[in-house]
């Protein structure tokens, strides 16, 4: 049984069980942290999107031995920012959440673009959120929310 | 100046969604929770022999037939009885629930659910609709697989049809389409001094309830059915809570600890009802001028292994034959067919995409044959106030489309790019109209539903919303409140909208059929009306009220005639599209709508409303596609069902046009069907003229494409 160590939004952990987990059940099982949901388990939705080293991952498909050392941030923790605030915001007001089930992995998808790229393009955006499904909001107005949080953010990112 | 309804607020859900602090069924804790997995069938049709279990550990229970309790019956109350919750002999199809496995341990649970063997005695099973009307393996619904068969007539189509002077014959498909809410399905039960508590991942709380009642022999005030945070249904938690809530309802009586249910991805795709698939058979009678003097149309629908709510869903799909066209002589012949695959269900729309994907195609075949402009052959037949629709109802309402076609045609530059390229220049333009009838069939609003609401005014000045649609993505939670507010002159911040339960609201129906806004919208504006005359924000006041129907609809259910819905919704779509000459891969360009809703009760909401539902109908259009594999999806992934990403279509241009109704709260009609019902008509249209080949099937794949070009 290794002892895995990480930081996960702010606080470090170590963990020791048998066999794998995946870093998604440890989240929402252990921690009770719920953001980020399970929408396919298999790597093709984004709904379990979490940061890891600040880079957007599916956490359904990370096993948690995989985050030894690293810095894992949950939108439990990435809401408590300026920058989790600024998108939050910007994705309340943009119109860019319907049911809401698809928002939280959106908005770390975001998180990792903005960090990378503070003034993404139209065509950068949609590249950088197209491992994200959503099924209700067609898309345009989730865009528009990327767009919103990097010209309110000028400077944070 | 009095802010307009329209004007778009913040979402009243968003940020509390947005933030992660919403909390779906997967998310919410309950004490010595056990879990639940189905045992389904794995076979398409035949008869259970045997089901072998592994050894259960302490605390692990196979729940089936046998538990129902004393006075419980093995049926799903729903539309009908068909359905049973626990399979015991006959298989209908590859998924229906034997059992269920409950207990403390997902991963144990998994286990020995692969454990556990069943045999069976196989038969030979039906899946297309051509093999359920043939009876393959012998009918199992009557004596000829057909659940419902309906027939129409407008006008003396005999007789015009013996004058044509040339007949024009078309068969139309559609395939199946899954719905892919992000949230799958999910439902957790408690029971407790007698009482079985639901929360649910749902449409419509008071179906679960009537539905489970039955098989546990419970009354309905014992059974609760809480509705909690939704992560999208669009038709697909109208019925199917009802399968689960039944198998949990009997565990949690014979366990008595809280259970939950929730989907893995696959079995939700692979194991949920789907949109029905479609063949619509046109014959158009000409006369020697090439006007249509006469239409037949014979519709078959593939309902699957039970009806659910099949028999509703043909209605609206031969209501919606014509589309916007108002032809002189019209027979319609609709059936729905009993085939051996998952029961097909609900889906926004509910039959009208099928039938206006039919008849928007069928009628750009018949312009391109008689050598005319599509857009300007079907504008001929627009339906216009007072016209007659297929069921010889009135067209109560201003029709819009001329109007909003002269809008739109400019806006996407319709007939310039129909110019510059020519048909089959691998760049095309299409266009297709349409329209969506708000709320129940006929009087169905008053003989069967009966929806009440009730406003309660607070002493400390706020206003509570006791109603049971709900909130499940498509922002109700929010026009509602605004409707409140609006009519009452307050803040929206005073009114308070929660999720509802069975045992606190008034059943004001389910949340489907486009008449959340329409019809209970409307309900909710009368009681605040009526609240503002006898409450001044000091003290409590209660009022309820109930569904008052439009007088001048006149309907008769028995023979189907008459006014199928007392208002009507109106859209145009137009795409562009390049084919590429080498892979076939279509490339969206452009997307333009224009829609008449009435008025909006809040425009960003029906603007986001507007995109997801036309994104939704393009990825029917050209990417969603399911195939049958002796009665199992081939497809059960989402690698393999795709569904549109951001990257597949460009931004969709959406633009409103208002036209108050009356019976509607601030004037507001239906939306959210309507927006699904027309995009994947101006696609096939696009490409169609892009290739210079007539598209009949959705959806338009690159393979298909290939095949149609490859036919000479
Ligand atoms: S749940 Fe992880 S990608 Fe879908
Ligand atoms: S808002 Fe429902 S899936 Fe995106």
């Amino acid at each position: 049984m290794n002892e895995i160590h990480c930081r996960i939004n702010g606080t470090d952990y170590t963990f020791s069980f048998p066999g794998e987990r995946r870093l998604l059940d440890v989240l929402r099982e252990d921690l009770q942290l719920t953001a980020a949901k399970e929408g396919c388990g298999e790597g093709e939705c984004g709904a379990c999107s979490v940061l890891k080293d600040r880079r957007v991952v599916n956490s359904c498909m990370i096993p948690v031995a995989a985050v030894e050392g690293c810095e894992i941030m949950t939108l439990e923790g990435f809401r408590q920012t300026p920058e989790g605030r600024c998108i939050v915001e910007a994705f309340s007001d943009s119109g860019a959440v319907q049911c809401g089930f698809c928002t939280p992995g959106m908005v770390m998808a975001a998180a990792s673009l903005l960090f990378e790229n503070p003034d993404p393009s139209e065509v950068q955006i949609r590249t950088a959120l197209s491992g994200n499904l959503c099924r209700c909001t067609g898309y345009d107005m989730i865009v528009q929310g990327v767009r919103l949080a990097a010209e309110r953010g000028r400077g944070l990112w | 100046m009095k802010e307009r309804i329209s004007s778009p607020v913040r979402r009243v859900d968003a940020y509390e969604k947005a933030g992660g602090y919403a909390r779906y069924i997967a998310d919410i804790p309950f004490d010595h929770l056990l879990y639940g997995k189905l045992v389904r069938t794995s076979i398409q049709r035949g008869r259970i022999t045997g089901i072998a279990l592994p050894d259960l550990p302490e605390g692990y229970r196979f729940i089936s037939e046998g538990d129902i309790p004393p006075g419980g019956v093995n049926q799903i109350n729903m539309i009908t009885s068909d359905w049973p919750v626990f399979t015991t002999g006959e298989v209908r199809f590859c998924g229906q629930t034997i059992g269920l496995l409950v207990g403390p341990d997902r991963q144990v649970l998994h286990e020995l659910h692969k454990a556990v063997a069943v045999t069976y005695d196989i038969e030979e099973g039906s899946s297309t609709i051509e093999e359920g009307l043939a009876c393959r393996g012998g009918a199992f619904v009557g004596e000829d697989n057909i659940y419902v068969e309906h027939r129409l007539k407008k006008g003396d189509p005999d007789a015009a049809f013996s004058q044509a002077d040339r007949i024009i014959e078309d068969v139309i498909e559609t395939g199946f389409q899954e719905h892919v809410y992000m949230e799958p399905q999910g439902i957790t039960v408690e029971y407790s001094n007698g009482q079985l508590v639901f929360h649910a991942s749902c449409q419509c709380p008071f179906y679960i309830r009537k539905a489970v009642a039955p098989s546990v022999a419970m009354n309905l005030e014992d059974i609760i059915v809480h509705q909690v945070t939704t992560g999208g249904a669009f038709g697909g938690k109208e019925h199917f809570p009802d399968i689960i809530a039944s198998a949990l309802a009997v565990a949690a009586v014979a366990i008595q600890q809280p259970i939950q249910v929730v989907f893995e991805r696959r079995e939700d795709i692979s194991y949920t009802p789907k949109r029905h698939p479609s063949q619509i058979i046109f014959r158009t009678a000409l006369d020697r001028n090439n006007r249509i003097i006469a239409m037949d149309v014979d519709a078959r629908i593939n309902a699957g292994a039970y009806q659910s709510c099949s028999a509703v869903v043909l209605q609206r799909t031969m209501f919606s034959a014509n589309s916007v066209y108002d032809l002189p002589n019209v027979s319609i012949r609709g059936r729905a067919v009993a085939t051996n695959t998952v029961p097909s269900d609900a889906f926004r729309g509910f039959g009208a995409p099928q039938g206006i994907f039919a008849a928007e195609m069928h009628m750009s075949h018949v312009a391109r044959l008689v050598g005319e402009e599509e857009s300007e052959f079907k504008r001929r037949c627009f339906l216009k106030q007072g016209g007659r629709t297929v069921t010889n109802g009135t067209i109560h309402e201003q029709v819009l489309l001329e109007q909003m076609w002269q809008d739109i045609s400019l806006e996407s530059g319709y007939y310039e790019k129909l110019k510059s390229n020519p048909s089959g220049s691998f760049r095309g333009i299409g266009v297709s109209y349409y329209l969506h009838g708000g709320g129940f069939t006929g009087n169905g609003e008053q003989a069967l539903i009966d929806s009440h609401v009730r406003l309660k005014g607070m002493k400390d000045g706020r206003v509570e919303l006791l109603l049971s649609t709900v909130e499940m993505g498509q922002g109700l939670a929010t026009t509602y409140r605004k409707i409140v507010a609006s009519a009452l002159g307050i803040d929206i911040s005073r009114t308070i909208f929660l999720d509802p339960s069975t045992n606190r609201v008034p059943d004001s129906g389910p949340t489907v059929a486009s008449r959340s806004i329409m019809v209970v919208g409307r309900l909710l504006q009368r009681a605040a009306l009526q609240l503002k005359t006898c409450w001044d924000g000091t003290r409590e006041e209660t009022v309820e009220i109930g569904y008052e129907h439009p007088p001048w609809v006149e309907w008769n259910q028995e023979t189907l005639q008459g006014d199928a819905y007392p208002a009507y919704s109106w859209g145009i779509c137009v795409t562009e599209v390049e084919v590429d000459r080498a892979s076939f891969e279509v490339e969206t360009k452009g997307v333009w709508t224009i829609h008449e809703v009435g008025r909006a009760i809040d425009e960003q909401i029906v603007h986001g409303q507007v995109n997801g539902g036309v994104i939704q109908a393009l990825g029917y259009a050209s990417l969603e596609k399911l195939e049958l594999k002796e009665g199992r999806f081939y497809q059960n992934t989402l690698a393999d069902y795709m569904i549109p990403t951001s990257l597949d279509f460009p931004p969709v241009y959406s633009k409103l046009v208002e036209n108050p109704y009356e019976y509607g709260p601030f004037g507001a009609k239906g939306l959210g069907e309507l927006v699904f019902d027309g995009a994947a008509a101006s696609f096939a249209a696009a490409v169609q003229h892009a290739i210079g080949r007539p598209v009949g099937r959705i959806p338009v794949t690159p393979e298909y494409i290939m095949e149609l070009m490859s036919d000479e």
